[in-house]
């Protein structure tokens, strides 16, 4: 019986012929990331040894720049690290910021068949690139910078065959609000994406897909590789990589068919995106406070130029604020340039600096007591971006773009056709 | 490693935002803990005492990367039983060292208040309130070994590859 894109490269990584589900395995890890978190004092552990400065890379995206004094504590500490070790990818405030995630994206930083580790849940997002990517603990980070390996549990893979095209105003979050909203979570599962509707999706579209997965408890969330991906990498990194597909004799728990040309966009109702979705049309009229464009799986070129193209011409209702944040600064002076952010200020929206902000309810956004927010970003547990109180809904930049348009959640078809 | 002790209960899908909500997030983890649930459990915090045990639903843990374990552990919980338990939050609770145990139809073997017997080694959980026996899915060796440890930050201290900080804890 042949293996999953998972199962291969847990095997190669860790010198084995084989592994199936059940296995645990030490696994040397390619890319390891830290992040501004790891090095908030009631985080970080002072690290003597690392185990290759050329494997690590260091990026501050969740509290930035700094908003209070324990974050700005927490960023010296970061850059003394950096200093410490020799570290030379190292994205601090400045012109090569940006969320961890879309770095990965703009830099090149996951190669195919390699493995790469954050302490962020949504490294999953990696998987796009036919990288295993996982997010880890604390703990775990700390253990993989200073050993360059860390254990994986490998667990049974799903694989979801793609088939078709979206239509106009439906987007990749609405794809992975489908299989939310039907499968609900794949907890201690791996997810594999492929079939012919793939190709039809940017490498930002299919990253929104891979991002998500977070949300599905999945363990790994991985893509073949294909010319598109070629070209996106071959652009940003001058590495020799090899891709890995599944055998065709793989085993798999699942095999699950999404016809793209069949979705509608769809809104995750609050405090779960798990078994939670509902067609847009079912929550017309629900007001808002606020809309939020943003976050490592919504904060990308095509998000934000999606956006623009659904608010143009259009003001942003009274009541309601509309925070746009690019993913990256490589991202937001792309949109700059292609003139995006122009249409969404004139639209009345702010934009904030690449960061994690509001997503996780560190800042640029929290909500308060009672308040409404539809949101692109990742999560909309009770609380999670601001006030317990708050609700979050959660679709696609267009969707968020739409009820910021109409003051309470809209359909996107009705801007764009 | 035998757990026996009164047992809570939470329901499905309980994320780490509800265990560390995001307003305890940058505290000291010995005051991270009285938030614990506050958002929809308002004052259980105060309520567990030492070697308590949590029953968990599906999906245990899904959600962040953040200590949520540290924080159960901290309260004074001796370990978590759940049918299944998020891959994050099951890493983060082998490396802070919380005991946990996946055991399917453990939800509904159990009321609040029940007292559990839960044999992390041998992968049993049983209920004594009501004598009732579940097998549990056994802990992979390795992982047991970390656990035993007391977690990662030990191993690599003993290494001395990280430095040693003592970490408060009112609980135990
Ligand atoms: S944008 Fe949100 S989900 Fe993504 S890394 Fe930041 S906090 Fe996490």
């Amino acid at each position: 019986m042949g293996m999953t894109i998972a199962e291969k490269i847990l095997a190669a990584k860790s010198g084995q012929n084989k592994v199936s589900p059940g296995d645990v395995v030490t696994v040397r890890l390619d890319t390891i990331i830290l992040f501004d978190n790891n090095f908030m004092p009631s985080n970080w552990r002072d690290i003597q040894h690392v185990c290759d400065p050329e494997r690590l890379v260091v990026v501050f995206d969740h509290r930035v720049p700094a908003p209070n004094q324990l974050a700005a504590a927490g960023h010296r500490t970061g850059r003394e690290f950096v200093k410490r070790f020799g570290i030379r990818r190292f994205h601090d405030v400045g012109r090569e910021q940006g969320i961890s995630h879309q770095l990965v994206a703009d830099y090149g930083y996951a190669l195919p068949g390699s493995t790469l580790v954050c302490s962020d849940s949504h490294t999953c997002s990696g998987g796009v690139f036919n990288c295993l990517a996982r997010g880890v603990g604390g703990p775990d980070i700390i253990y993989a910078a200073v050993k360059g390996e860390t254990w994986f549990r490998c667990g049974e893979t799903i694989r979801y065959e793609l088939s078709g095209k979206l239509s106009p105003a439906v987007t990749a979050k609405d794809a992975f609000l489908q299989i939310a909203g039907v499968y609900g979570d794949h907890a201690t599962q791996n997810v594999e994406y492929g079939g012919a509707g793939v190709a039809s999706l940017s490498i930002n579209a299919r990253k929104t897909i891979s991002t998500m997965s977070a949300e599905l408890s999945a363990e790994f969330a991985t893509f073949e590789c294909d010319a598109t991906l070629r070209d996106w990498l071959t652009d940003r990194n001058s590495m020799a990589f090899s891709a890995v597909n599944p055998d065709s004799d793989a085993s798999y728990k699942a095999l699950r068919f999404v016809d793209l040309s069949q979705l509608e966009p769809l809104v995750a109702l609050p405090d779960s995106v798990v078994n939670n979705s509902q067609p847009v049309k079912n929550l017309k009229g629900t007001r808002i406070d606020q809309a939020y464009i943003g976050s490592c799986a919504n904060g990308t070129q095509d998000d934000i130029e999606l956006a623009a193209a659904v608010l143009k011409g259009h003001r942003v209702a009274p009541g309601v604020r509309l925070i746009v944040v690019p993913a990256s600064q490589m991202v937001y002076r792309d949109v700059l340039k292609s003139g995006a952010i122009a249409t969404l200020m004139e639209a009345g929206a702010m934009i904030a600096p690449p960061t994690c902000g509001a997503c996780g309810g560190g800042h640029m956004g929290v909500l308060a007591n009672d308040e409404t927010c539809i949101t692109s970003s990742t999560r909309n547990f009770k609380g999670r971006m601001g006030d317990p109180s708050s609700r979050v809904f959660m679709a696609s930049p267009a969707t968020v773009a739409a009820s910021a348009i109409v003051g309470s959640i809209a359909d996107p078809r009705d801007f764009l056709q | 490693m035998i757990f026996k002790a009164r047992v809570w209960k939470v329901g499905e899908n309980i994320n780490t935002d509800l265990i560390l909500p995001n307003r305890a997030f940058y505290l000291p983890p010995e005051e991270q803990v009285s938030y614990v649930f506050s958002a929809n459990r308002p004052g259980w915090a105060e309520e567990v005492q030492l070697g308590d045990i949590l029953i968990g639903g599906k999906n245990f843990g899904m959600g962040s990367s953040r200590p949520a374990a540290r924080s159960l552990k901290n309260l004074g919980l001796s370990c978590l039983v759940a049918p299944y338990i998020n891959g994050l939050f099951f890493r983060n609770a082998v490396n802070f060292a919380f005991p946990v145990v996946e055991c399917e139809g453990v939800d509904e073997a159990f009321e609040e208040g029940d007292i559990a017997e839960v044999d992390v080694i041998g992968a049993k959980v049983r209920n004594l309130t009501q004598s009732r026996e579940l097998s549990a899915k056994p802990l992979p060796a390795p992982l047991l070994a970390i656990i035993q440890a007391g977690g990662i930050y030990p191993l690599l201290e003993k290494e001395g590859l990280i430095k040693p900080k003592a970490i408060a804890n009112p609980k135990r």
